[in-house]
């Protein structure tokens, strides 16, 4: 099992995210100006400030010449998790609904906060209990995730709706208290709090962010929890 | 062709930033100021702005959240 991890200019997390993936797996970094994701079986696009979040966080980095090849790997099944600011490229490139806001409380905000697993048969959660709370820390501006009503209800039906913030956790505002989204085939995922960075008790909060990269493992080797 | 384009946020999307425009202008003493919403504004030259269009809705707002309107300025604006 090989990760591939994007790297931006204005990435920082994908030191962490490398180090994640490779718990559970192989992985190593796709530079943006490249177009060979290298026989990757997965892709993380990682958090941080892509090409300074300048217009709109995202807006720029979905362009790039490797997210061309992320979103051909995408329409062909393969697995993509965007964490925070890679969430917010996946929204801006279509390949996830809905959109990332300005935090409510208009606030950069770094917190632990507790995830509640609301569908546990998706690709990226299967490895986790439905309902089960993660404890896991998020670091951001732009993470109040919207959706209109109609795009809401249908990503419910269709099971979606994979993370929400716990009972009080949802500093940023995001609609129905959502932390973390699929696409309809489900091989796309992404969420506002770092699951790399919740990888070990001692300097994570929790070691529940493995849980997203072992279930991802899962999925690749055709293993079912 | 100079152009001018508005962006702000969808009507019915809250917009913490416009609330707390709001809430400051009283405090300076300017009373009777409601409905306040801050966007962003991008000036650009183009050959083309038959093309603006789609420079809009594909980079510069995103039509998911933002509405856009462009205005095209005589000379060099």
């Amino acid at each position: 099992m090989r990760f591939g991890v994007l790297q931006f200019p204005g990435s920082c997390d994908e030191v962490d995210a490398l180090e994640a993936a490779r718990r559970v797996g192989d992985a190593e970094l796709l530079w943006h100006g490249d177009r060979d994701l290298k026989g990757a079986d997965a892709i993380v696009v990682p958090g941080g400030f892509s090409y300074g979040d300048y217009l709109r966080a995202g807006a720029i980095a979905r362009f790039a010449p490797i997210m061309e090849s992320v979103i051909d790997f995408a329409k062909d099944g393969g697995l993509v998790l965007g964490i925070c600011n890679g969430f917010q490229v996946l929204c801006e490139a279509r390949l996830l609904p809905g959109a990332l806001l300005g935090n409510m409380n208009r606030r950069f905000t770094f917190r632990q906060v507790g995830l509640e697993v609301l569908n546990s048969g998706g690709s990226f959660t299967h490895g986790c209990a439905l309902g089960e709370r993660l404890s896991i820390p998020a670091k951001h501006s732009w993470g109040r995730y919207y959706a209109d009503a109609e795009t809401l209800a249908a990503m419910d039906r269709a099971g979606q709706l994979v993370l929400r913030y716990a009972a009080g956790e949802n500093f940023n505002g995001s609609v129905h208290d959502i932390a973390g989204v699929s696409n309809e085939r489900g091989n796309v995922f992404g969420l506002m709090p770092h699951p790399e960075h919740a990888i070990d008790e001692l300097v994570g909060g929790s070691s529940d962010g493995l849980k997203i990269f072992e279930s991802m493992r899962l999925t690749v080797e055709g293993v079912h929890a | 062709m100079r152009a001018r384009v508005l962006i702000r946020p969808k009507a019915g999307i809250l917009d913490p930033q416009g609330e707390a425009v709001a809430r400051a202008l009283p405090a300076l003493g300017f009373e009777g100021v409601t409905n306040v919403h801050v966007g962003r504004l991008v000036e650009l030259d183009v050959e083309d702005p038959a093309q603006l269009e789609s420079m809009c809705e594909r980079l510069l707002a995103n039509p998911l959240v933002e509405d856009y309107e462009v205005q095209l300025l005589d000379g060099n604006g």
